[in-house]
């Protein structure tokens, strides 16, 4: 079997995170930010896979794993955090959010 | 017994502190008990250990009470010494300051800072003790400092008047010119010898310094600043008639009797290191003959009672740099002695005077006054005699012998003994004028009242009677001090003898001729244009104080104005500035939008590793 060349896997991974980042930067949603993190940290964890199968390894599995993991606690925890601000401003958008100016 | 010596100073701190912690609540007897017999016992365990130090025949006798510091080589303690020139002084002290505390709990009787007043005179006693008994110049320093504090505290001891603030500012700071530069040459006498033991450092330097070694110069001359500015000689001389803004007990025991003559001591207990630098000790002369003379025409022009007096206490203290200067140590010291005797007198007789005028202190509006103070009336005849050396009064025989011994001198000896005889004229001449003025003449509108005080103000007034007639049968135990050979037979003509007789006489006659009988009139004697700026010359002081103004206060003044807002603090003012803006650009960045904080996370990230690749 045709393995996917490195290369291939790691521009998706580059593809994918960007993507996510301009999400984070342009998004004004926090739901949506939310969703582009989600996203970067599956381009990172795409990476780590695609490494991983490179060299033969392990451990880039069982670092998507602990992403994996990890990012199912921060969209808890970022959910939770959405209602409540909904609770208190009526409101999802970001820019309300702006109160810890200098 | 002789060990007892510290109990000396301890009994007056004792004092201070019982009055000081009572802080006046203390009932006016008592409190005027505890200031004036702490004193008392002083000088009753004085006399104990002066009996019993001339009994034993020692030369000297050392106690060491206390360490009080001890870094690497130096060794200060609480080690007293004692010989003949310290036994002298402690006398002087005790006797002296016994008296006339004795005689300010009348003097100061109706005054509300009555304890105050005895706490700081109880100080000051135990500091000058501290400062005549110390075997270490640190504690010398220790009471040298000690006195000027009191001193400053006593000046301006009337403080709801800023005059005296101000008059106790200008002495407390023209004496620390002087103190700062014995403070140096303290150092360098540590630093070229290594130890501050008053003998050892004699010993020292006596056995490692030239004759005329520019070390010994140098130390003489900064001790000699000290001694200069604490004894109100030349060039420091300006604070002492501004002191006696205090009370005049205040001016007998510090501005006439003891603390004054504090650089007198000074220098005789260091005269090793002047004997080492001729030319330091041939200026000690001459500043003592230019003092005495400037001080004299001065007082001849003041109108103020205690001024006067002021200006002729410089003016005798002239006479006692004049005998350090010529090597006449002894002799010195023996004015010392018995010009604590007149002068204190002098000026309890003039605080009666003032008490009884309801404080009028010019002279020129009292008058008449003999038969109603008869007391002050022969106090002041006895003090003034001795003060003008009247043949066989105290101050006849100190005075004959700093003269003679002046004039046996070498080189300018005989300069110095025409200015002294000069100086002793004009002394007859102020004193007499004084005198004469406030004692006799018409009564100018002030009615005295009844001599004012009781026995405690009276008493110490003849036994200075007493004293000032005759201290000068007193042979001081100074041999062993200074290496003296008995009473100095003077071989010189009856001439001399008879110009040093007629000197102060002459003074007096003179006085007599225009205060008593006015034969002469002042008046017409000052209708001429050159006497009146004269007098005004010499009615300033001979213009020191606007020359000091001139040079030092003013330029400060112009300083500390052109400086108000400090240009060394513009320098850290622009790092504030500087801070400031830096910090208001930041300010700009921390916008509270999470987004462009991640914007800016994302581009840093980028430019890091592009970087990291590129390079």
């Amino acid at each position: 079997m045709e393995s996917i060349p490195i290369e291939h896997g790691l521009i998706l991974a580059g593809i994918l995170f960007t993507l996510g980042l301009i999400g984070v930067l342009t998004r004004r949603n926090i739901v949506f930010v939310l969703m582009s993190l989600e996203i970067m940290l599956n381009a990172s964890g795409l990476a780590f896979i695609v490494a991983s199968a490179r060299w033969g390894h392990a451990e880039g599995q069982v670092m998507f794993l602990m992403i994996l993991t990890l990012a199912a606690a921060e969209v808890a925890v970022g959910l939770g955090l959405i209602i409540q601000v909904y609770r208190r401003y009526q409101t999802v958008d970001i820019n309300v959010l702006s109160e810890m100016k200098g | 017994m002789l060990d007892l010596i510290w109990l000396l100073p301890t009994f007056s701190l004792l004092g201070f502190l019982s009055l000081v912690l009572t802080a006046g609540t203390l009932p006016k007897r008592i409190a005027a008990i505890i200031g004036a017999g702490s004193v008392g016992l002083s000088f009753a365990v004085a006399v104990i250990i002066a009996i019993q130090f001339l009994g034993s025949g020692e030369e000297y006798f050392v106690k060491e009470v206390w360490t009080w510091m001890s870094v690497g080589s130096l060794n200060a303690g609480f080690s007293f010494y004692l010989d003949g020139l310290s036994l002298t002084m402690m006398l002087v002290i005790t006797g002296i300051g016994f008296l006339i505390h004795l005689y300010a709990t009348g003097y100061m009787d109706d005054d509300p800072g009555f304890s105050r007043f005895f706490a700081y005179m109880n100080l000051f006693v135990a500091a000058m003790l501290m400062l005549v008994l110390g075997d270490n110049l640190i504690l010398l320093y220790l009471g040298w400092e000690g006195v000027g504090l009191c001193s400053y505290l006593l000046i301006g001891f009337w403080y709801t008047n800023p005059e005296n603030g101000y008059a106790a500012r200008k002495a407390f700071v023209v004496t620390r010119v002087g103190d700062t530069s014995m403070a140096i040459g303290l150092f360098l006498l540590f630093a070229q010898l290594g130890t501050l033991n008053i003998q050892d450092l004699m010993y020292a330097a006596e056995t490692q310094w030239a004759v005329g070694s520019g070390l010994a110069v140098a130390v003489s001359l900064l001790i000699l600043g000290g001694a200069v500015g604490k004894s109100a000689q030349l060039p420091l001389q300006t604070w002492l008639p501004d002191a006696m803004a205090g009370p005049t007990p205040i001016s007998a025991l510090i501005h006439a009797a003891t603390m004054v003559t504090a650089g007198v001591y000074l220098v005789a207990r260091t005269h090793i290191l002047f004997e080492l630098a001729p030319t330091v000790q041939l200026l000690v002369a001459w500043i003592g003959l230019i003092t005495l003379l400037m001080a004299g025409f001065t007082a001849l022009t003041q109108s103020d009672i205690k001024r006067i007096l002021a200006y002729s206490t410089m003016s005798q203290i002239g006479y006692m740099f004049l005998a350090l200067g010529v090597g006449a140590w002894s002799a010195s010291v023996f004015h010392l002695m018995t010009h604590a005797f007149f002068k204190a007198l002098l000026f309890l007789a003039s605080g009666t005077v003032i008490l009884s005028l309801h404080h009028e202190q010019n002279i020129f509006k009292m008058g008449g006054v003999r038969k109603q103070l008869p007391v002050s009336f022969w106090s002041f005849l006895i003090g003034s005699l001795a003060l003008t050396a009247f043949p066989f009064t105290s101050g006849y025989f100190s005075k004959d012998e700093i003269l003679l011994a002046a004039l046996e001198l070498d080189g300018p000896g005989l300069w110095l003994w025409m200015g002294g005889v000069l100086g002793a004229f004009f002394t007859g001449l102020y004193t007499f004028r004084l005198f004469f003025v406030v004692f006799f003449g018409d009564n100018k509108g002030h009615e005295p009242t009844q001599e004012v005080g009781g026995w405690n103000m009276s008493w110490p007034l003849f036994v200075l009677m007493v004293g000032a007639l005759l201290a000068g049968f007193i042979g001081l135990p100074l041999d062993a001090v200074f290496g003296g050979h008995g009473e100095e037979e003077h071989d010189v003509s009856a001439l001399i003898h008879g110009i040093m007789i007629a000197a102060p006489l002459l003074g007096i006659g003179i006085a007599y001729l225009f205060y008593y009988s006015k034969t002469f009139s002042v008046d017409k004697l000052m209708a001429s244009p050159l006497a009146k700026s004269l007098h005004k010359f010499w009615f300033s002081g001979w213009g020191m104080d606007a020359l000091y103004n001139w040079l030092f206060v003013y330029p400060f003044l112009w300083l500390a104005r052109i400086n108000k807002d400090d240009l060394v603090d513009k320098l850290y003012a622009f790092v504030v500035v500087l801070s400031r803006a830096a910090h208001a650009m930041i300010v700009k960045t921390q916008t509270g939008y999470l987004r462009w904080y991640a914007l800016s996370v994302a581009t840093g990230l980028v430019l890091i590793l592009t970087l990291g690749v590129l390079l």
